[in-house]
């Protein structure tokens, strides 16, 4: 497959499993985006970011006054608006993310959040999981490792197997997909 | 413990089920949905392909198993995790409730573990005095109701939006309207309080990968992600079978897994966890201190420093164990025949194809593990008393072998089982009497002909001939039933008309010189005349099979007439038909009964029997015969000469089409000419025709299309039925052990082909017959039952 159609079929299975693409040029677009979707008095959620990425998310946060926790989540297990997170790999043929969340507060942005906001580098978009499988390998092979696939939001179908999103984890999952 | 359930209080049970409206719909809807969910998931990918490579890879774990498994607690051990092996589950129970006990724990969340369900740990660690919730949704109501899941992916499945809105206003005090997605949002408020105050999280494991010390977590809630990021304390549950060697065969599974489970690609959440993860919840004084492991486990490997998104985040680490249980599963890997079933991956689609679960659910074809491995895994891992009952609740139709994700042989495995626990436990007096007379094939001929007689007081003459068909010859030969049954048979017996047994076995007709001339005429099938003389004999051995011999003779003369008038139509092949008379019964009833040692008895004989002829073909108008003959003669008898015979079995439609329709391959003969059936009364012509594919001819030998071939090419409208190739509820002695479930699947097979609007139901084995014409006639269905050679033979 080449690489045009790799992201047009990660974009259309994510679509498929109620995941919501957006495109972005760099970061930076990518932070006013997830900002966009944002509500006034919105707190959000956003560790592990590293120093060029932090200082663009914090200014735009205090523009739009909005709240920006960086660590101790555990403290707001009653939930948070909106975890934004980079994710490490995209997988085309389920529409998955790959989240490598070996922090505990990375790991509960992506839980606790009700919306999830996951930025994803264009390039890392792979075909399949086994195109990925020696990096995956990689990545668990390290002790306290904690990987995620996340293949839209969460959901059930334990009532009379009628489909409903939302459960014990994120009630909408938003992928901003990074060109640079 | 419980009082164990007799075979009567199992049929109560069943009635009961039976009767649950709600529960009959949801099955009968996700039955449905489920085939065409699974279809798509599946679209693109070689299934066949994927699920022989995850046989493979489950095969080859299991004969590793403890190569793997000491791979797997050594890189374990050194990312500080706590290994334990769990010999029965009460020692994987006790192993549990002390690490409970050891860290303080008393709040605990779990999400949904099959393993912890086989080893009752719920009600282990209340017992202990401690607090557990289940926080899957589907398993939290069961919970609720004190019940045990009744499907292994889906445990609510047999509940309505009503009973957990109720439940839930009992659980929240406060009334809770029955819509779907409020009463998502209930479970996740009241829920998340658990989570939070939790001490210790239970999980179990889709997969335990040995060379990097990782579990993988298949869910879709986002409940096991909460878990194993919560709680202080995680403990994963897991049988030894989980064990797999490397991320690229859990991925390989993972890629059948959710696909066969529920049709989905993938769930929303896998999660790989290797070793304790970060915890920077309250580290109070009661959890272990960190001394305990060894002092470099926390330290990440330099080398994947540009990977790792993580910081150093010190020794802020939960307290992780993982208890591997064996619980008779060694014993299991090393029988040769039954460690395929620690190939199964959960997925719990046996469940789903399954007739007889789509009219009971769950909680009555099950124990604690749901579906064809269930009715397997019961007697091993729960013992011979709870499995006894249920062990025979299944109709041999074999769609959940066509379905396993691990190729696993489960309908052969459940008679396995069902023989076993007869073996052990005593044989019941009509199964040992069947298998007795079995092995005695004239006492069991002579004991059908005293039946003949016996049975007249009972006999009607009910006439069911349609006036105008020119199918009369069909009918006047159908129209001998017992008018009532014997006492020996109860009223829930009567939901079919049963035929009578019939007065001139076909063994009998064939010996009769005015039998041989009316049939054959002047063609004279058995000698050469009239023939080239260089024309390719072909010679046919028939099996009859005990039905057709005795109570269905019309339908192997029927189907002679049309090998003989092929015969006569082409000169240039000369068809020689033989009819063994040390034939007996092909053995299949026995096994059903669990009777495995009269059913290798009879292969013997019926090997032996066929053996006396030289023979290209051995061709059977019963499909369930051919199935059995083909695939398990060679298994009961092990010898070159039942193999030879094996191969030659050919069921009745694949013969007659390779030779008119595809052409002759047939028996590697070469003929150059082609083959032809002249249909000459075109009387028949204008009718509306659908087929029932009989499951041991579909599944059993793989043939779904010869046989509609041949009703096309009768020149009569062919209508497909929905499901048609759905089990119709007959499966021998299933029957007669369980009528009222073979009544419901055959009313709903009834209903299929009453909706195509068909003036005749085709199919190729005379059990189906004897259920569905029973069973048209009993609800005075419009259409009539005929078996193709009938069809053929009066064109």
């Amino acid at each position: 497959m080449n690489p045009t159609n790799i992201i047009s079929e990660f974009k259309e299975k994510a679509s498929l499993v109620s995941a919501v693409i957006h495109e972005a040029d760099t970061i930076e677009d990518a932070f006013s985006i997830a900002l966009s979707l944002c509500k006034k008095n919105f707190i959000i959620a956003s560790p592990q970011l590293d120093n060029s990425a932090l200082p663009l998310l914090e200014k735009l946060c205090i523009e739009n006054g909005i709240t920006l926790l960086k660590d101790n989540l555990r403290k707001y297990t009653n939930g948070i608006d909106m975890g934004i997170t980079f994710a490490d790999f995209g997988i085309a043929e389920t529409g998955t993310i790959v989240v490598n969340s070996d922090s505990e507060d990375k790991r509960l942005s992506t839980m606790i959040s009700e919306i999830h906001v996951a930025l994803l580098y264009k390039s890392n978009i792979k075909a399949t999981a086994f195109d990925m499988a020696d990096e995956l390998s990689a990545l668990t092979s390290r002790a306290s490792s904690y990987t995620a696939f996340i293949t839209g939001p969460s959901r059930t179908a334990d009532i009379e197997r009628v489909l409903a999103i939302g459960v014990h984890g994120p009630l909408a999952l938003h992928v901003i997909i990074i060109a640079a | 413990m419980e009082k164990l359930e007799t075979i009567k209080d199992y049929k109560n049970r069943i009635d009961n089920a039976l009767e649950n409206q709600f529960l009959r719909s949801a099955m009968d809807k996700f039955a449905v949905a489920y085939r065409e969910s699974r279809k798509n998931a599946f679209a693109g990918i070689d299934t066949d392909a994927l699920i022989a490579e995850v046989a493979e890879i489950k095969r080859n774990a299991i004969k590793n198993n403890d190569k793997l498994f000491e791979e797997f607690k050594s890189v374990a051990q050194k990312n500080g995790v706590h290994i334990h092996l769990a010999a029965t589950a009460k020692e994987a129970n006790e192993i549990i409730a002390k690490i409970a006990k050891d860290t303080a724990s008393q709040k605990i969340i779990k999400s949904k573990s099959m393993t912890a369900e086989e080893i009752h740990l719920n009600k282990w660690l209340e017992n202990e005095g401690l607090e557990v919730t289940e926080t899957d949704l589907g398993e939290w109501i069961v919970q609720l109701r004190h019940e045990g899941p009744s499907h292994m992916v889906m445990p609510a499945i047999h509940l309505s939006r009503f009973q957990v809105a109720e439940l839930f206003s009992g659980v929240t005090g406060k009334e809770q309207d029955a819509e779907i997605e409020r009463l998502v949002k209930v479970a996740r408020k009241e829920l998340r309080e658990k989570f939070v105050k939790a001490d210790m999280g239970i999980t179990g494991a889709n997969f335990v990968i040995a060379d990097t010390g990782t579990i993988g977590l298949v869910s879709n809630e986002g409940n096991a992600r909460l878990v194993t990021t919560l709680p202080k304390v995680h403990v994963v549950l897991a049988g030894i079978d989980k064990l797999v060697p490397t991320i690229k065969d859990a991925l390989t599974i993972a890629k059948v897994l959710p696909r066969n489970a529920t049709g989905q690609k993938l769930t929303s959440y896998v999660t790989w966890i290797t070793g304790p993860s970060e915890y920077l919840g309250d580290n109070n004084q009661n959890l272990d201190s960190s001394a305990k492991y060894p002092s470099n486990f926390t330290k990440s490997d330099s080398k994947n420093a540009a990977i790792s998104l993580n910081s150093e985040s010190g020794s802020n680490k939960r307290e992780m164990h993982i208890v591997l249980l064996d619980n008779g599963r060694l014993k299991i890997a090393s029988d040769p025949d039954f460690a395929q079933i620690l190939q199964c991956v959960r997925c719990g689609a046996c469940a789903n194809v399954c007739p007889v679960y789509r009219m009971v659910g769950g909680h009555t074809l099950g124990y604690i593990y749901i579906g064809a491995i269930g009715l397997i895994t019961t007697y091993f891992f729960h013992g011979a008393e709870n499995a006894k009952n249920l062990v025979q609740n299944c109709t041999n139709c074999g769609a959940c072998k066509a379905v396993c994700a691990a190729g696993i042989d489960l309908p052969r495995l459940i008679k396995e089982v069902h023989t076993k626990i007869q073996d052990e436990h005593g044989h019941p007096l009509k199964s040992l009497m069947l298998g007795r007379v079995l092995k005695d094939r004239k006492m069991f001929h002579a004991l059908l002909r005293i039946a003949s007689v016996a049975q007249k007081p009972f006999i009607t003459t009910q006439n069911t001939s349609d006036k105008d068909s020119s199918l009369k010859r069909v009918c006047a030969e159908e129209s001998f039933y017992l008018r009532h049954l014997p006492l020996i048979f109860f009223k829930e017996h009567n939901f079919r008309t049963l035929p009578a047994i019939t007065k001139v076995p076909f063994r009998d007709r064939w010996k009769s010189e005015k039998w041989q001339s009316e049939n054959f005429g002047s063609s004279k099938i058995n000698t050469k005349q009239d023939k080239k003389l260089n024309s390719k004999q072909i010679r046919i051995g028939i099996f009859s099979g005990c039905v057709q011999d005795f109570v269905y003779p019309e339908q192997l003369e029927a189907g002679i007439k049309v090998i003989n008038k092929i015969n006569l139509d082409n000169p240039d092949i000369d068809i020689k038909l033989e009819f063994p008379m040390g034939q007996s019964c092909c053995g299949l009833p026995a096994l059903m009964m669990g009777e495995k040692d009269a059913a290798a008895d009879v292969a013997v004989q019926n090997v032996n029997a066929f053996n006396e002829y030289e023979l290209d073909y051995i061709v059977t108008l019963c499909a369930s015969c051919a199935s059995h003959l083909k695939h398990a003669v060679p298994k009961l008898v092990k010898s070159n000469k039942a193999d030879e015979f094996a191969q030659k079995v050919i069921p009745f439609s694949q013969f007659i089409n390779r030779m008119l329709i595809q052409q002759p391959d047939i028996i590697d003969k070469k003929i150059d000419k082609k083959i032809e059936l002249k249909f000459n009364n075109k009387a028949n012509i204008n009718k509306k025709v659908t087929w029932h594919s009989p499951c041991h001819l579909c599944r059993g030998l793989g043939i779904k299309d010869d046989p509609k071939q041949l009703i096309k090419a009768t020149g009569n409208t062919f209508i497909p039925a929905k499901e048609e190739e759905t089990c119709c509820g007959f499966g021998g002695s299933f029957s007669a052990n369980f009528p009222a479930i073979s009544r419901e699947i055959l009313t709903r097979k009834l209903d299929d082909v009453e909706n195509t609007g068909a003036d005749l139901l085709v199919t190729e084995c005379p059990g189906c017959v004897m259920q569905l014409r029973g069973g048209a006639l009993n609800q005075n269905r419009k259409f009539k039952v005929v078996h193709l050679a009938e069809l053929l033979a009066d064109i």
